[in-house]
């Protein structure tokens, strides 16, 4: 596997951003620079803005207030980035026909279509079930195959949204199993999760969030041995946050 | 001898008057159905796509146009298309060209009232991952309506089925000459007032034929769409 040149589009930074939707804040004055390397778990209980947090830095919603900037560029985000939806919407088609449309897409000409699409589910271990309709893969073959579409878009940073949520151990070891490939391929993953457990064995630094607040961000190992924050500590130690 | 029965020797021996009959008959039909969709398709996923004030009355009142009284359609393309219409000089009343005008002002809204509620409920599962994928407001488009292919297609028989039924309209603007704008249902129509009831439950037959093999391509695209698409 071959190591890919650091992500020209990185760091991304939130500055001071808020994010208001119907009169709520959904995150309140975020500041936070991601840059290349290991994977940025984002944690913190429901509610707390991770999902739109991704969307915000994937681009999808504007923020209220503040400047998300790629590699100090505002309003351009990179081509090369992706995101898979804690439920990702399956197209009409086959397995194969998902990957090609992501494909087709993300501008890759039509005659390497068909070799990269196989390539890609082979990457997912999807093989073998590549004219299956999507919609009739397991949840599990699912997530995979929008793991597949969103790298068929070659991404230097890629957003993961819960991706491992209600799948089983096997499901999510295979998930795991990607994402750690693709970071030792160069790929910068941001991703939320539930699971601590998960957090531990992937993230490189933690960010957490409480009721659209980031209170603390850093390396994994310091946040695990020594949260900064009382509701870290508490959420670590497995207490409900009210 | 029964009526019943010299019908289906009509049928049967494919009697040149019957056929001739059925023949315009799919034609109008199908030519007002293809210009329907034309129209139909692109309107209602526009309509499904597009946010404007008024939108929401657009859509009631498309909705309400899937239950045109055809005579009313009938007899407002009369007006449109009678020598002193805006539209006389054409020459186009009481010709098929016209039967084709009014089918297709009874089925275009069937179809796009049908475009607009699949592509709407398509584009809620879609929206983000299309928004993802940097796809343009064409590619939207072209993505949902071919994904949304097998459901259309049952719209489009939907279509198919009010116009080749229709009788008020193209009665009116057809004006039900013989050999030249006479159809499957106003002959029927005729016929029967008459008393010739073989040719009328001879059409009676094929048309109902033809919805039926209407209603099984409609479950056969359903399940088409099921077995490739999922």
């Amino acid at each position: 596997m071959t190591m890919r040149t650091p992500a020209l589009d990185l760091p991304l930074m939130l500055l001071d951003v808020t994010v208001v939707a119907r009169d709520v804040t959904i995150l309140g004055s975020i500041s936070l620079k991601l840059e290349a390397g290991p994977p940025t778990v984002l944690v913190g209980p429901n509610g707390s803005g991770k999902t739109t947090l991704l969307r915000l830095a994937m681009g999808l919603i504007p923020p209220s207030r503040g400047l998300v900037t790629w590699n100090g560029r505002e309003h351009s985000p990179p081509k090369r980035r992706a995101i898979l939806f804690q439920r990702p919407a399956m197209l009409r088609r086959s397995s194969i026909g998902n990957v090609r449309y992501a494909l087709a897409a993300a501008d890759v000409p039509r005659p390497a279509r068909a070799g990269r699409a196989a390539e890609l589910l082979a990457d997912v271990g999807l093989t073998g079930l590549e004219r299956r309709p999507a919609r009739r893969l397991s949840g599990g073959e699912q997530q995979r195959l929008a793991l597949a579409r969103t790298l068929a878009r070659d991404p230097d940073v890629l957003f993961l949204d819960e991706p491992t949520a209600s799948l089983d151990p096997a499901a999510t070891k295979s998930i795991e199993d990607i994402v750690r490939k693709v970071t030792a391929r160069g790929v910068k993953v941001v991703m939320s999760t539930h699971d601590l457990g998960q957090a531990k064995r992937l993230a490189g630094d933690i960010v957490f969030l409480h009721r659209g607040r980031l209170l603390d961000h850093g390396p994994a190992a310091d946040f695990f041995a020594a949260p900064r924050s009382e509701e870290a500590r508490k959420f670590i130690a497995g207490e409900l946050l009210v | 001898m029964s009526g019943e029965t010299s019908a289906l020797e009509l049928v049967l021996t494919g009697d040149p008057e019957l056929f001739a009959i059925v023949q315009l008959s799919l034609l109008v039909s199908l030519s007002a159905v293809l210009v329907s969709a034309l129209i139909g398709i692109p309107a209602g996923a526009a309509l499904a796509l597009t946010r404007f004030p008024g939108r929401e009355a657009v859509i009631v009142v498309l909705n309400a146009m899937m239950g045109l009284p055809p005579v009313v359609v009938g007899l407002l393309i009369y007006l449109l298309l009678s020598r002193s219409g805006p539209l006389g000089p054409l020459g186009l009343l009481f010709t098929p060209q016209a039967m084709v005008v009014a089918q297709t002002v009874l089925v275009t809204p069937i179809i796009a009232a049908l475009t607009r509620q699949t592509i709407e409920d398509l584009w809620v599962e879609y929206r983000d991952e299309l928004a993802a994928m940097d796809v343009g407001p064409i590619g939207r488009i072209a993505t949902l309506v071919w994904d949304a292919r097998f459901s259309l297609v049952t719209g489009l028989l939907a279509g198919f089925g009010r116009a080749a039924a229709e009788v008020g309209a193209i009665l009116i603007v057809g004006g039900n000459i013989q050999d030249f704008t006479r159809t499957m249902t106003t002959a029927i129509a005729l016929e029967t007032s008459k008393g010739d009831l073989s040719l009328a439950v001879g059409l009676g037959i094929v048309l109902i034929s033809i919805v039926v093999v209407i209603n099984a391509l409609a479950w056969g695209a359903r399940h088409a769409g099921e077995r490739y698409a999922g």
